[in-house]
């Protein structure tokens, strides 16, 4: 099944590459000119998103540059292990809908100080998998059409978030634990 | 609330180097966070360029549209208010495909085209409508088939069974979908009346 998986993701762009312009060609479509028509777009879109990208990663920089963030993390942990999520854990937990590299990083640190097939190794190793990098995403796509309002966008993002988590630390705890 | 985050996070930040005799952290990181916003913005034109214009095509053959309306019952649910073969929601479908995938990269761009399609029925141009909600609700919570740049870590720190987390992955994200969806249901209940 993974396997399947892995082949299906390693075909998935050829074949996008392959199939889109021979059928959008023999369906008459000029499909150089439309291509780079297209494309003109993508510098647009890129540089409408700097404002918005530089406002969230200052913050969230900040945030957790200053110690800030270890501190929630801290103040939460009782809360935390009362609901059965292992503290080692929990930096990630917070980081990852901020900062996705920076989740990255503390998902490597944990794989690898616990090693890989310990408990926290595959939990870790599952969350880093599970969620988004939902301050991003926000950030990105509302800039790029110049939305400052997001009504009720980041409380579904979050809410996807702790779901993910809260099923992650229980799938694990079944299957692993 | 990303007002009341924003300046939680920039606030908390200052006050708890400030108070541990760090203050320079925050000059440090906060000069370095907007010169990284800058990069990862610029590492997108390429990638927007390429999707773009490979989307470009679909568009005019016809594929997109078709995408849409093979796919026309469940989108019906979740967009109520969308017309059933609009462009935005062939962009949409193909950057949850992309997501489901694991393909990031690719994802991003027809995210952002969705987005723009979005944008041109939106009556208050500033503030988010309830189907770009939704749309970024199931983006973010998307189940993922294959978490690709995991595996690979796990298999370069010598892991027994690097694809071992494939399974609790498909399904963790599952819930979280599910709860997106559901989620976004109540939202917007409440706030239609």
């Amino acid at each position: 099944m993974t396997g399947l998986i892995l082949e299906l993701s390693r075909w998935a762009i050829p074949f996008l590459l392959f199939f889109i312009p021979s059928l959008g060609f023999l369906r008459g479509v000029r499909v150089y000119e439309a291509f780079v028509a297209g494309a003109e777009d993508g510098f647009k879109v890129a540089v409408k998103i700097i404002p918005f990208l530089v406002g969230m990663l200052v913050a969230i920089g900040v945030f957790r540059a200053s110690g800030a963030m270890d501190l929630l993390a801290h103040a939460l942990d009782p809360v935390l292990r009362l609901a059965g999520i292992p503290g080692e854990v929990l930096p990630l937990a917070i980081l990852r809908p901020l900062s996705g590299g920076g989740a990255l990083g503390v998902a490597a640190e944990l794989i690898s100080e616990y090693g890989p097939d310990s408990f926290i190794g595959r939990l870790a190793s599952v969350m880093q998998g599970s969620t988004d990098t939902t301050f991003y995403v926000l950030t990105v796509y509302f800039g790029s059409v110049g939305i400052r309002r997001y009504r009720y966008a980041l409380a579904l993002g979050l809410i996807a978030d702790v779901s993910s988590l809260l099923a992650a630390v229980a799938i694990c705890r079944i299957m692993f634990g | 609330m990303v007002n009341l985050v924003w300046l939680a996070m920039l606030l908390a930040g200052i006050i708890v180097a400030a108070s541990q005799g760090k203050i320079e952290v925050v000059t440090s990181a906060s000069l370095e966070a907007a010169r990284t916003a800058v990069n990862l913005a610029l590492e997108l034109v390429g990638l927007m360029a390429l999707w773009l214009g490979l989307l470009r095509i679909a568009e005019e053959a016809g594929l997109v549209r078709l995408l849409a309306r093979a796919l026309k019952p469940l989108t019906r649910i979740l967009f109520p208010e969308l017309p059933p073969d609009h462009p935005a929601l062939g962009a949409i479908l193909m950057n949850l495909s992309a997501n489901i995938l694991g393909l990031g990269n690719a994802a991003t761009p027809f995210g952002l085209k969705a987005m723009q399609e979005l944008q041109k029925l939106n009556p208050s141009p500033e503030e988010a409508t309830p189907a770009m909600c939704t749309f970024l609700g199931l983006n973010t919570g998307c189940i993922t088939l294959l978490p690709a740049t995991i595996i690979g870590i796990r298999a370069a720190a010598n892991s027994t069974d690097p694809t071992i987390i494939v399974g609790p992955t498909i399904l963790s994200t599952g819930a979280s979908m599910l709860a997106a969806i559901l989620a976004d249901r109540l939202f917007r209940r409440a706030t239609l009346r």
